[in-house]
């Protein structure tokens, strides 16, 4: 019983770093139609840029803005030079260059990090663990659960109370409309990118916190997936749920199916839940469903 | 400005869907400003576009305007694009009503308010408030949930928002109820005596279009057929017949009887 809690714990606060994530992706797909298939690079990138500001002396939370910041700056740059000029172009074409994308971002890191795996040093957050009754919890778990709910508490409030939040909303519900108002797509276009890099940012630094980083941060970066899969691809509360899912039941299979096989439970069985999702439910449990009026 | 206070004038514009569909074959019309004027057609006669032509939205449907011009007060806009159009005041309300469904009543409103001053915002809901007082009492409702009529005056008022000078409205009228489109009807022309918003209205039911126009246009096949003084065209025959349904001695006419069709080819040659 105390291993389960514990699994379950640590999945959710595993999770809600993807959930962080898989709400960037969400974003650009609500607002722009991009199936973008390039976010475990972003996650890779946030992780290395990170870690380089903090090896140069930065306190971590400063380096975490750091990572914002230069986020938000690749993100516009991405849109403005890759995804603009493919606006209207097939869906297809889309997802080969974010494809694409992803080969050459990762070919960028491998370019000004290398390949080896590096660690913050000295490590963030102290080593020992933290009892919440019967469970053991590391603290580098607890301390990412928090940072992840903050930033998607201020990413909710965004959404919801300001301008900008409101028109990147319009725009991915009826983007004829919204523009009809004067709002522009390249404005929205260009912030959905943004804010998934910065999310997919602090989500990477974060895990890169927990593993080490090296490019399997990149793999982690991809089980956005399975989670808005599972959440339905244009809801944001669906991705932050299926966010939290699928870190828990990664976690449970690790735990309970690993000792079964030489290992590697952990990695494939997100993406066999995503499976069976798409087979049974393939809008998600929360995709649009087009409200009908009565 | 150049013509007589003409607030819009669309000059002989053609206008093509991916470079091959000729939609608009030469459209000319004014709006004066503070006026309404209406444009009447049959389904595919190009109104939706000219309205578009005019908001710039046409682009993002792959439509290009290849000809003639279109001035808004003084200044050519048929270059600039849509976020430009909206920001100088001319304003379309899409035919379908098109609200965004997943966000609350207000928060429509607000999205119409994007680019105007924060600090009014409040004055710009009270305003909407004040002409669509139903609006207020379901504020916090999700508009993909309200009915018909109330998502038409949503649409409206979040138009008003952004304190336009120019409405385009496209059908206001399509799928409501015959007592909600009157009340719709005379509340456009309150907000064109009141706040001096000049309106353009395209309109399936021409009846009501000629009621508060004060100026037609007659769209068929991408061209303008007719145009007058709304009066002038409630008495044209043709037009009475054809847009209104009722014959000289304003009895309705049997459809046996008609024989439309060949009356109707007089206008395209």
């Amino acid at each position: 019983m105390e291993t389960f809690l514990q699994l379950v714990l640590t999945g959710i606060m595993v999770g809600s770093i993807y959930a962080l994530v898989a709400l960037g992706w969400v974003l650009i797909y609500k607002c722009s139609g991009v199936l973008n298939l390039a976010m475990g690079e972003l996650t890779l990138i946030g992780a290395y840029v990170s870690l380089t500001f903090y090896t140069w002396g930065l306190p971590f939370p400063l380096a975490l803005l750091a990572t914002l910041i230069i986020g938000a700056i690749l993100g516009i740059l991405t849109e403005r030079i890759f995804l603009r000029r493919l606006i209207g172009e097939p869906v297809l074409t889309i997802i080969m260059v974010t494809v694409g994308l992803s080969f050459f971002f990762r070919g960028l890191i491998e370019l000004i990090w290398g390949t080896d795996t590096r660690v913050f040093h000295p490590p963030v957050f102290p080593y020992e663990p933290v009892r919440l009754g019967p469970v053991v919890i590391g603290q580098v778990y607890l301390w990412s659960f928090i940072a992840a709910l903050a930033l998607l508490g201020i990413l909710a409030a965004f959404f919801r109370y300001t301008r900008w939040g409101l028109a990147m909303q319009a725009m991915a519900d009826d983007e004829m409309a919204a523009m009809s108002l004067g709002i522009s797509p390249k404005f929205v276009y260009a912030a959905a990118w943004a804010i998934a890099f910065m999310a997919a940012g602090v989500g990477g630094s974060l895990l890169g916190n927990i593993n080490g980083v090296n490019i399997s941060v990149g793999y982690l970066g991809l089980l956005v997936l399975p989670a808005v899969v599972l959440g339905g691809l244009n809801s944001i509360p669906g991705a932050i749920v299926g966010g939290i899912i699928i870190g828990v039941l990664q976690n449970l299979a690790g735990g309970y199916l690993d000792r079964f096989t030489p290992g590697g439970v952990k990695e494939i069985f997100p993406f066999v839940v995503m499976t069976l999702m798409l087979l049974i439910k393939p809008y998600g449990l929360f995709g649009w469903v087009r409200i009908e009026r009565v | 400005m150049a013509d007589g206070g003409a607030m819009l004038q669309v000059n002989n514009i053609e206008v093509r869907y991916h470079q091959v569909i000729l939609v608009l074959k030469g459209v000319s019309l004014k709006v004066p400003a503070g006026g309404i004027v209406a444009l009447l057609g049959a389904n595919g006669a190009g109104k939706s576009t000219t309205l578009k032509a005019i908001s710039g939205l046409l682009k993002h449907e792959d439509g290009q305007i290849t000809d003639g011009s279109i001035e808004f007060m003084g200044q050519r806009i048929d270059r600039k694009s849509a976020e430009e159009i909206a920001a100088m005041g001319i304003i379309q309300v899409l035919e379908g009503r098109r609200v965004f469904e997943h966000l609350t009543v207000e928060e429509n409103l607000r999205v119409g308010a994007h680019h105007g001053d924060g600090r009014r915002l409040s004055e710009r809901l009270e305003l909407v408030y004040h002409y669509f007082p139903h609006l207020r009492t379901i504020r916090n409702r999700v508009a993909g949930f309200c009915s018909g009529g109330e998502q038409q005056m949503l649409a409206i008022g979040r138009a008003l928002m952004t304190n336009p000078r120019l409405l385009l409205l496209d059908e206001p009228s399509l799928g409501l109820a015959p007592l909600i489109v009157r009340e719709i009807m005379e509340i456009i022309t309150r907000l064109n005596r009141e706040q001096g918003i000049a309106v353009l209205l395209v309109e399936q039911n021409a009846k009501l279009a000629l009621e508060i126009a004060q100026h037609a246009y007659v769209l068929e096949n991408g061209r303008v057929v007719m145009e007058g003084p709304a009066a002038a065209l409630r008495d044209n025959p043709d037009i009475r017949e054809f847009y209104l349904g009722l014959t000289e001695m304003g009895a309705r006419k049997r459809f046996r009887e008609a024989k439309w069709y060949k009356r109707r080819k007089r206008w395209l040659t």
